[in-house]
């Protein structure tokens, strides 16, 4: 379903993010990224929804090659593609509902579909009681959960999920990552990147280590081993 | 999707937008009231300096003076002959008569003149053409031509007693240096009143959108359009314009009515409050009109900015 082919990326400074990586990812996986700061992990999923374009090499998503794609392809793709960040990444200016309601109408829902979709994903990540406040009013991890709701209301084929625990405490921590494997069990192929050891290891799927860029381990069932 | 359905949606983001970041709209409102009050300032502005200068341009004419003895036939040919000059802008005649009543009329106070016009038989004036150009710089081939008809010793010439342009010369040619400077000066100021004060209004808007510019990234991110993104911002953009200009409008109404008189004084028949009133549909649509397109520019090249990526 995913498919990295000889990626290479190199910034601006010569910084080589990611080298000659090459990964396949089959449709409902759940897949670990981990690896120390800078190893590569979060310019590798970027590259998946082309927000960082890729220096050499391909990246496929189905059969088609992401940097080929034109801006009306690309936009229809990024709403195949649900994404979670450290730093939530909500509209501060709009209320729990409408953060939600935006990620449909962009989609194309209507008005109908949106009022019935967002209470239903808002119960679903467990904060419907929060529906008409603000992101600045909320707990990181209940902002956290806003963003997953949001990336998840359009049932994406993929879910990113970037650092999605950075942010939280163990308890949040936890939740948010059985939110995550609940989603995957749902059949959304789900790619975490991560630091957090625990979770990896609670996981227990395919993990993906990287180091400089480059690919060292990928194990089915693995644990998190640096 | 249905076009309307996101036209709707992007207004209402776009209202929502302009209430929820209450004290940027603010701000952005009151920076383009500014903008656009020196807008309308230079439309009334340059009406006054235009008024004004007509009125100077206006006491500007040549005269030419007939020999007492010039035939009703010369006058009239020299008047056909004038009014064919592509320079002139019209010819008027003063008759023998009328320019003795109005002789009598001017020393009317001065015993002596009037006696001593009294004493003679005949009226000693001759009638004269009073001629005006189309601008003040024409004056000098008016006044070559009638030299030339004199020169040639034609009996039109002939009957031509005196041109009075040389004597106005100096006082014409410094007014026309006037009014050309003038109407220079003015329109440098327009321009760089103008350029100033719209810069300062891009560079409100775009600061008020720079506190936006995350959300901006997280919109692509989640698939919205580059429209959809955009719209919401100039619908904002647009209300800051209609805002501010209404705001002028209505202030117009006071300052205009309160510096009118001392204007007048000043500028002679200029009223600026009834230019306002006279005017209003134009001055309407020119302020309202720059609000808006201001506005809607100034959001979408801030907004392009935070899109590229």
């Amino acid at each position: 379903m995913i498919h990295y082919d000889k990626v290479t990326k190199v910034y601006n400074g010569g910084q080589h993010a990611v080298e000659d990586i090459n990964l396949s990812v089959e449709s409902g996986e759940f897949v670990s990224f981990v690896g120390h700061s800078g190893a590569g992990k979060t310019t590798l999923l970027k590259m998946l929804f082309a927000e960082v374009e890729p220096t050499e090499g391909a990246i496929y998503f189905g059969s088609r090659d992401v940097s080929t794609l034109s801006n009306k392809e690309l936009l229809q793709l990024r709403r195949k593609i649900g994404t979670i960040f450290q730093d939530f990444r909500l509209l501060p200016t709009k209320t729990i509902y409408e953060n939600i309601a935006f990620a449909l109408e962009v989609a194309g829902k209507s008005d109908d579909d949106i009022k019935a979709d967002v209470p239903h994903v808002l119960e679903l990540v467990g904060i419907l009681d929060k529906m008409w406040s603000f992101p600045g009013e909320l707990s990181g991890g209940e902002q956290q959960r806003v963003a997953i709701a949001r990336a998840i209301v359009n049932q994406p084929d993929v879910l990113i999920a970037d650092e999605p625990t950075g942010n939280l405490d163990p308890i949040n921590t936890h939740d948010v990552v059985e939110i995550l494997k609940k989603i995957n069990d749902l059949g959304t192929t789900v790619l975490l990147a991560t630091h957090n050891k625990s979770i990896v290891d609670f996981v227990g799927r395919r993990v993906v280590t990287m180091d400089q860029g480059r690919i060292v381990r990928d194990d089915k069932m693995g644990k998190y081993i640096l | 999707m249905s076009f309307w359905l996101n036209i709707k949606r992007v207004a209402r983001y776009g209202f929502i937008g302009f209430i929820r970041n209450g004290f940027v709209s603010l701000s952005a409102v009151l920076i383009m009231t500014i903008t656009l009050f020196v807008v309308s300032g230079l439309i009334i502005f340059g009406a006054a300096l235009k008024s004004t200068l007509n009125q100077l341009t206006d006491k500007v004419d040549v005269n030419v003076y007939f020999v007492t003895d010039a035939t009703d036939e010369q006058i009239l040919d020299m008047t056909k002959m004038l009014e064919a000059l592509p320079e002139v802008a019209s010819v008027s005649y003063l008759s023998r008569d009328e320019a003795l009543a109005q002789f009598r009329e001017r020393h009317k106070n001065d015993q002596l003149t009037i006696q001593a016009l009294d004493e003679l038989n005949d009226n000693p004036l001759g009638a004269s053409l009073e001629v005006r150009a189309k601008e003040t710089s024409q004056y000098e081939s008016i006044a070559k031509f009638l030299e030339a008809q004199q020169a040639q010793g034609t009996t039109i010439g002939k009957s031509i007693d005196k041109v009075n342009f040389y004597q106005n010369k100096t006082a014409i040619d410094r007014l026309s240096s006037i009014i050309e400077t003038s109407k220079r000066l003015g329109a440098i100021i327009a321009i760089v009143l103008a350029l100033a004060t719209i810069l300062i209004s891009l560079n409100t808007v775009r600061l008020a959108i720079y506190t936006s510019r995350n959300e901006i990234g997280v919109m692509n991110i989640v698939g919205a359009s580059k429209w959809y993104v955009r719209g919401p911002f100039m619908v904002a953009g647009v209300l800051y314009g209609v805002i501010s200009g209404i705001v002028v409008l209505i202030l117009l109404y006071p300052i205009t009515l309160y510096i009118s008189p001392a204007l007048e004084r000043f500028l002679g028949t200029f009223n600026a409050f009834s230019y306002y009133t006279e005017n209003f549909a134009f001055i309407f649509l020119t302020v309202i009109g720059s609000g808006i397109a201001l506005g809607a520019l100034s959001s979408f090249l801030a907004v392009r900015r935070y899109l590229s990526s």
